[in-house]
C-alpha cells in the first residue's frame, strides 16, 4: 500500500528508556478511518507506543510517519504533527486556571492561529456533541471525572484532528460514569474518525474496533478482528490475559 | 515638614523629616532592585527551563554564582572594586541597583523554578498534544499556573530586598541607612545612636511589616483555592 495514504506507518520501531527497552520492534499500519484498540497487561508498553505517534515520547530506532509527517528523536516542529493528532489522558488534564470554554477555544487560538469567534463557534459546537454545552463557564474542577473527560475529547476534537489517540480514558473514573464517556467515544468511533485506544473495555472493542491489538512486554504480539481476537486468541498469553479480565 | 516639626518639635521634627526622605531613596532602589531583578530572574527561569542545554548552563551557572556571593561582597565588587581597578566611576546608585539586581534575579528564579516544576507534567503534555509550542504552553498554561503559587513567596522574597538595600550605605548610597548612621554620628545631644537607630529600624519596619501581613494573606488565599 502506499505510504502516503495511511494514517500511520510504524516500521521495526524500538525505544528505550535508558538501557530498558520498553518497545521492540513494532510494525503497524493504520488506514485512515480506522478503529483500533490497543490492549494488554500493565507495563507492557501500549501507553509508550500511543505518545510515540505525537512525539510525547521519542522512539530511537525504526521508522514512525504519521498523515505524512516522519517523527524523528529532536524533530524541530512536532507541534505539527500534534496538530493532526488529539490526545485524550486518563487522567483528563484540563486546564484548571481556565474554564471549559476557554479550555476548548485557547488551543485553536494559538496553535492553529484562529479568531475569537471562530475559536468560540468551533468549540460550541463540540462541547454540544459531548453534551455539555451548559457547562461552558464552570471550571474543571466543578465538573464530575465523567463530565471532565468529555470536556477533554472536545477539546481535542477542536482542533479537528485526524487521528484520535486514547490512552485508558476510562479507568480513572468512577464506574456510573463509564458509559457516558464510552458512549461519546462509539459516536466519534462511528463519525468516521481514525481512532487508536488503549482500553481494557472489551465491550467497546466489540462494537466500533476494526482491530484489536494485543501487546506484552513492549511488542505486538496478537492483531486481529475482534471477534477472533475474543473467541480464538493465539498466543498463551493473550489467552491468559482475556482469562484475567472477561 | 512643618508637620513634623509641630508633631515632635523642632528638633526631632527636622531628625525625622530627614529620616523620611532618605526613605524615598531606599523605596526606590527596592523597586529598581524588585523590578530589575524580577525581569533578569524571569528570563533565568526560561532559560533555566528551556530545551536547550546551553541556556539551561548558563542559568545554572549564574544562579549559583550569585547565591553564593554575600550581597555585601556584590555592593564592594561593583561599587569600589570595578571602578578602582577600570578607572571609572561609578555612581553608588548604579552600583547598588546593579548589586541588588543581580541578586534579586538569581534568588528569584529559583523561587519560580519552583513553582513551575511544582505543575504536574500532565499539564505540560496536555498543553504539548493539543500543538502548542514551548514557548506557548510555557506562557499560557504552566505560567498562569505557577504564578498563583509564586504570589506569596515573590512578595515575601521583597522584605529580603528591602532589608538588602540598607547595605548599600557601605557603597555611599544616600538612603535611610546611611542618613541614619550620619545623624548617629553627628555628636549633638538628642542624636545619640540608641535614640536614632529605633527610629530607623521603625521606619525599616513599617515598610516591611505591611508586605508581610499582604504575603501572609495570599498564602492563606492560596491555601484556600
Ligand atoms: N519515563 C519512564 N522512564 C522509565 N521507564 C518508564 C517510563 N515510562 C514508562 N516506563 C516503563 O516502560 C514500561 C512500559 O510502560 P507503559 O506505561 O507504556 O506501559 P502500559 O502498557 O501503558 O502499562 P499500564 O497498563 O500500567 O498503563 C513499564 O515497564 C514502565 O515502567
Ligand atoms: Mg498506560
Amino acid at each position: 500500500m502506499n505510504k502516503e495514504n495511511l494514517a500511520i506507518s510504524i516500521s521495526g520501531m524500538s525505544k528505550w528508556y535508558d538501557d530498558f527497552k520498553v518497545l521492540t520492534d513494532i510494525d503497524l499500519s493504520v488506514t485512515f478511518g480506522e478503529r483500533i484498540v490497543i490492549c494488554g497487561p500493565s507495563g507492557s508498553g501500549k501507553s509508550t507506543l500511543i505518545r510515540c505517534l505525537n512525539h510525547l515520547e521519542e522512539h530511537q530506532k525504526g521508522s514512525i510517519v504519521v498523515d505524512g509527517i516522519e517523527l524523528y528523536p529532536g524533530m524541530k516542529n512536532p507541534e505539527l504533527v500534534r496538530r493532526t493528532v488529539g490526545m485524550v489522558f486518563q487522567s483528563f488534564n484540563l486546564f484548571p486556571h481556565l474554564t471549559i470554554l476557554e479550555n476548548c477555544i485557547l488551543p485553536q487560538r494559538r496553535a492553529l492561529k484562529r479568531s475569537k469567534e471562530q475559536a468560540r463557534e468551533v468549540a460550541m459546537k463540540f462541547l454540544e456533541r459531548v453534551k455539555i454545552p451548559e457547562q461552558a463557564d464552570k471550571y474543571p474542577r466543578q465538573l464530575s471525572g465523567g463530565q471532565q473527560q468529555r470536556v477533554a475529547i472536545a477539546r481535542a476534537l477542536c482542533m479537528e484532528p485526524k487521528i484520535m489517540l486514547f490512552d485508558e480514558p476510562t479507568s480513572a473514573l468512577d464506574p456510573e460514569m463509564v458509559s457516558e464517556v464510552l458512549d461519546t467515544m462509539i459516536e466519534l468511533a462511528l463519525s468516521g474518525i481514525t481512532m487508536l485506544c488503549v482500553t481494557h473495555e472489551m465491550g467497546f472493542a466489540r462494537k466500533v474496533a476494526d482491530r484489536v491489538i494485543f501487546m506484552d512486554t513492549g511488542q505486538i504480539i496478537e492483531s486481529n478482528a475482534p471477534e477472533t481476537f475474543f473467541s480464538q486468541p493465539k498466543h498463551p498469553r493473550a489467552k491468559e490475559f482475556l482469562g484475567q479480565i472477561l | 515638614m512643618n508637620f513634623m516639626e509641630n508633631l515632635f518639635g523642632p528638633f526631632y521634627g527636622n531628625m525625622i523629616g530627614l529620616l523620611l526622605s532618605a526613605t524615598r531613596y531606599t523605596i526606590y532602589l527596592s523597586l529598581a532592585a524588585f523590578f530589575g531583578g524580577g525581569l533578569l530572574g524571569l528570563i533565568l527561569t526560561v532559560f533555566k527551563i528551556s530545551p536547550s542545554r546551553i541556556l539551561r548552563w548558563f542559568a545554572t551557572g549564574y544562579i549559583w554564582l550569585f547565591q553564593s556571593i554575600p550581597l555585601l561582597m556584590l555592593l564592594f565588587l561593583l561599587g569600589l572594586g570595578v571602578p578602582t581597578f577600570y578607572q571609572i566611576d561609578i555612581p553608588p546608585w548604579l552600583a547598588a541597583g546593579t548589586a541588588l539586581t543581580l541578586f534579586t534575579s538569581a534568588y528569584m528564579s529559583e523561587v519560580w523554578r519552583g513553582a513551575l516544576e511544582s505543575i504536574p507534567t500532565g499539564q505540560w503534555e496536555a498543553g504539548k498534544a493539543v500543538g502548542l509550542t514551548f514557548m506557548q504552553n510555557l506562557c499560557w498554561i504552566i505560567a498562569p499556573q505557577a504564578f498563583r503559587i509564586a504570589i506569596p513567596s515573590t512578595v515575601g522574597f521583597m522584605i529580603q530586598v528591602i532589608k538588602g538595600t540598607s547595605m548599600a550605605y557601605i557603597i555611599d548610597y544616600d538612603d535611610l541607612m546611611r542618613w541614619g548612621k550620619r545623624i548617629a554620628n553627628s555628636q549633638l545631644d538628642g542624636a545619640e545612636p540608641f535614640v536614632v537607630f529605633p527610629i530607623v529600624a521603625l521606619i525599616y519596619f513599617s515598610l516591611c511589616f505591611p508586605l508581610s501581613l499582604w504575603a501572609k494573606h495570599l498564602e492563606k488565599q492560596a491555601r484556600d483555592s
